[in-house]
């Protein structure tokens, strides 16, 4: 062993960038060892055909933090800001939801549905606190853990009598019941349910996905943008702040193992064979990948090892890329209107169906699909006057019966391309190239457990107290020296930057108060 | 297994025909799935077979478990909390497991039969928790509880009953040892352990020539006093010899609603089976905060004055100015072989410690009437019965 740091990061994903940045901002020797070649985990831009880029993985900005911002005096340069979403229509009688408004429905949906986004934007006011937040330990008698846990139950009673009510009526429920109960509109229904479901292994009946559809809304209020040069321009900013912090990051440094010995955390080892010595370990890896692959189940206590085991990670959405000659046309769509987020979600009834063949290892024959189409407002991603369209579909799941074969994906790919050209009839002439990433590729490239986005299904049972896993939610993990600062941990996924910050910080000031 | 193999819908044991025949109270209770004698003709009689002559017990029942493959050691000792490298082949371990907060979930024996192959027998069944510990080992978990059957065969005369079939060699096995012998063609383990504290063996064999090895047991044994017994006798050979019984003096911690009602190991005066040099066993970081910070509960025997039986008291402080309740008993009897009457109770730590003395309420009936009685009891450190046969080797001839 050579070197000796005060601490190792696995993993240059925007959590392990914002995290190493502040513990070097904090005076420590930190060194981050990231597999692939380039920094940012599943938020990068990558060049997927000839002359045409696109965010690989996550496409939309619309979590990062105001306080990672400021503390990390961030500035990432949008292309697409406050971007609305069009839900397609066949009959090209689209609608079009923007903040607090939508159009193409019937009045009393309009109103309804104001009502229904304030209070949304309440209910997620009250979790993005605790977004930032270490969750409390329970049976704690940690002044700090106490006082978290008092202030969660006193922002709740704020809240008066009857938004309490409502807010603990709906937070454990499937918003399928609630579109039903609330509006009339088909599309408006459709375009609710998929930001309910997206990236999860859920369907609009799905318990929990009230609160899912809060999670989303509770990272910047919904409001969602396109950074200029993609989703890597901002992992490159992190790295770049980072590194001018003082932290060493090396890329191509796969990690095969944390090291332990007598009990604790004492470094990494790469696949290459290299060695670095620290005792702290933090690993922006999923949590699975962390213990039972890096760590080792045998290195843990078994109850700890088995509820990492069962945490649910099985990956759902699939990303596919299109190089294109040129923007289809949409009837009913203005050009201009291919630079807002696009999505195939008719009804509420069509998710819900989309999602049934997952449940059983099939991919859905009539997926939904959110879509965007980033060269529009950012030249820089393809040749002048072509464009390049990045889509989130759902569902593929990660297990696919009889596996992600050359056949399954071609067919599937068609499917995707069949189901965008109802709405897009000349989108087949238009393609130069395409990329399908199924959840299974996603693993493979992102190293990323069940190639699931939020590194372990988001719902109300693993979240807060219990993210990843109870006992363990409070970034630091059961075996000295090993620290969890990814999506897996608290809160969740998206680019938010808030799991980094969260983890830094519990380092931090556990370091000052020993 | 045919539904026509299941008898009333419990399981006999192998031992079944031979324990029906000396049968003459039809006492039996239901023991993981199998019946099992309360008590066969007379549990007085029964008891001094275990102290002065030969007693048999059907252990079959038991839970049992054969651990192989390549880390069944570090599996191991990532499951109980003693270290299982110093256990070599042919040597038989007491070990106790827990969870991840530290709590016993049951305590056994680990037999190393071979190299690298084992047999952990418990009271209760622990498959999901075994294979949940297993992940990340290369090591297959077996249940083999109807595969084998067992008998206990204990008392000072038990060595010379088994030396009468012509078991030779047995002489030289220690405590705690075990040996394979050959009977008709079957593998017999013999093993010199038991829940009695006296001198004793227990036998392990293929379920095809269980009657037959009672049989040849039961001729050799004639001259010696043997006798079949059933579980109340052994209960009290057990808390003579100050063993623990899960479900009397601890709960299996992963099948309990309520917190505080598990117990530590250090709280059941385990702590020499706990080794902290070991890097990572279940409960080791919750141990370790434990010692750190003190136990909450503390596992007493105590020698009580009178002959009134101290089933279920409470038991008091005896200090200055403090009679406060400080816990209660979990075993109690009068001890025969001792002529004390003792009991294993669990009280607040720092109370109980060897040599103090507490204060147990008893309760007692006398013609429907309840009375009570203080009496004094002594916190002993020492089992109450160990006789010094119980390990000479070679075990004299009685």
């Amino acid at each position: 062993m050579t070197d000796r740091y005060d601490a190792i990061v696995v993993g240059a994903g925007h959590n392990g960038l914002v995290c190493s940045a502040l513990l070097a901002k904090a005076g420590k020797k930190v060194l981050v060892l990231e597999a692939n070649d380039q920094v940012g985990g599943a938020a990068i831009t990558r060049e997927f055909a000839d002359g045409y880029s696109v965010s690989a993985c996550a496409h939309l900005l619309y979590q990062l933090q105001a306080k990672v911002r400021k503390d990390l005096k961030l500035g990432p340069k949008l292309a697409a800001d406050d971007m609305a979403t069009i839900a397609l229509s066949e009959d090209s009688r689209h609608v079009r939801l923007s903040g607090g408004s939508v159009d193409g429905v019937s009045d009393s949906d309009a109103v309804s549905y104001r009502e229904f986004h304030s209070r949304m934007k309440r209910f997620a006011g009250l979790l993005s606190t605790y977004l930032n937040k270490t969750p409390p330990r329970l049976g704690s008698r940690d002044f700090e853990d106490l006082a978290t846990l008092a202030r969660l139950g006193f922002d709740v009673r704020r809240l008066g009598k009857r938004e309490m009510r409502e807010f603990l009526r709906l937070i454990g429920m499937n918003i399928y019941d609630e579109l039903m109960e609330r509006f009339e509109s088909p599309l408006l229904k459709g375009a609710l349910s998929l930001d309910a479901v997206l990236g999860t292994h859920l369907g609009p009946r799905s318990p929990t996905t009230m609160f899912t559809y809060l999670y989303r809304l509770a990272g910047n209020q919904g409001k969602m943008s396109a950074p200029a040069g993609g989703m890597g321009s901002v992992s490159e900013e992190l790295a770049h702040v980072a590194r001018e912090s003082g932290a060493t990051i090396r890329t191509g440094m796969p990690v095969k193992r944390i090291m332990i010995e007598n009990g604790r955390v004492v470094g990494a080892e790469t696949e290459g064979g290299e060695k670095f010595a620290s005792y702290t370990v933090i690993s922006n890896a999923d949590p699975k990948r962390t213990i039972m692959k890096l760590v080792g189940a045998r290195n843990v206590e078994a109850g700890f090892a088995r509820r990492i085991h069962h945490i649910r990670m099985r990956g759902n959405a699939a990303k596919l890329h299109l190089a294109l000659d040129g923007l289809p046309v949409i009837e009913g769509l203005s050009k201009k209107d291919f630079g807002e987020r696009i999505v195939i979600a008719p009804d509420e009834h069509y998710v819900e169906r989309a999602f049934n063949p997952a449940k059983y290892g099939e991919s859905s024959p009539d997926p939904v699909i959110e879509m965007t189409f980033p060269s529009l407002r950012d030249s820089t991603l393809a040749p002048t006057g072509k464009h390049v369209m990045s889509a989130v579909i759902q569902y593929a799941p990660y297990e696919l019966k009889g596996g992600w074969t050359d056949g399954a994906r071609k067919d599937f790919e068609s499917v995707v391309i069949k189901t965008i050209a109802r709405y897009a009839p000349d989108l087949e002439q238009r393609i130069t190239a395409s990329e399908l990433l199924t959840p299974a590729d996603i693993e493979r490239e992102f190293h990323i457990t069940g190639g699931h986005w939020h590194h372990g299904e988001l719902a109300l049972d693993q979240f807060l107290f219990v993210r990843p896993v109870s006992g363990a939610a409070q970034y630091q993990m059961p075996l000295d020296g090993l620290y969890l600062c990814g999506a897996g941990a608290h809160p969740g996924g998206g680019v938010s930057g808030a799991a980094g910050r969260n983890a830094a910080r519990a380092i931090l000031s556990r370091e000052r108060s020993a | 297994m045919s539904f026509q193999e299941v008898h009333q819908g419990r399981l006999r044991t192998p031992f079944y025909s031979r324990l029906e025949k000396l049968d003459r109270l039809n006492n039996w209770h239901e023991w993981k799935g199998y019946s099992s004698a309360d008590a066969l003709y007379c549990e007085d009689t029964e008891y001094f077979a275990i102290r002065n002559a030969t007693a048999v017990f059907d252990l079959t029942p038991m839970t049992k478990y054969r651990i192989t493959g390549p880390d069944a050691l570090d599996y191991l000792n990532r499951l109980v909390t003693r270290d299982m490298a110093k256990i070599e082949p042919g040597r038989v371990a007491y070990a106790v497991w827990c969870n991840d907060e530290g709590q016993v979930i049951d305590d056994g024996t680990i037999f190393h039969l071979k190299a690298g192959e084992y047999r952990l027998c418990s009271q209760e069944r622990h498959y999901a928790w075994l294979m949940a510990a297993a992940m990340g080992f290369d090591v297959s978990i077996k249940h083999e509880t109807e595969e084998v059957a067992a008998l206990a065969v204990q008392g000072p005369t038990s060595f010379s009953s088994l030396s009468a079939m012509g078991l030779d060699g047995l002489g030289e096995l220690k405590p705690f040892d075990l040996m394979h012998f050959d009977f008709e063609g079957a593998e017999l383990m013999i093993s010199r352990t038991g829940f009695t504290g006296d001198l004793g063996y227990e036998l392990w064999i293929e379920p095809a020539k269980a009657e037959a090895l009672w049989d040849a047991l039961f001729d050799a044994g004639e001259l010696f006093g043997i006798r079949a017994i059933g579980t109340h006798a052994l209960e009290t050979a057990r808390i003579e010899a100050g063993y623990l019984a899960v479900r009397e003096e601890f709960l299996p911690a992963d099948e309990l609603a309520r917190t505080g009602r598990s117990r530590s190991p250090l709280e059941l005066g385990l702590e020499w089976m706990v080794d902290f040099k070991k890097p990572n066993f279940n409960g080791r970081r919750a141990l370790a905060e434990e010692k750190r910070r003190g136990s909450t509960w503390r596992l007493v025997k105590l020698d009580i004055e009178g002959n009134k039986t101290a089933h279920h008291s409470y038991i008091y402080a005896r200090e200055k100015g403090n009679r406060s309740e400080i816990g209660f008993i979990t075993s109690a009897l009068w001890s025969p072989v001792c002529r004390q009457n003792i009991a294993i109770g669990t009280v607040k730590a720092p109370h109980g410690r060897p040599g103090d003395t507490v204060w147990v309420e008893v309760y007692y009936q006398r013609e429907m009437h309840w009375s009570r009685v203080m009496a004094e009891a002594k916190v002993v450190d020492k089992p109450f019965w160990s006789p010094s046969r119980r390990s000479a080797t070679p075990p004299g001839p009685y």
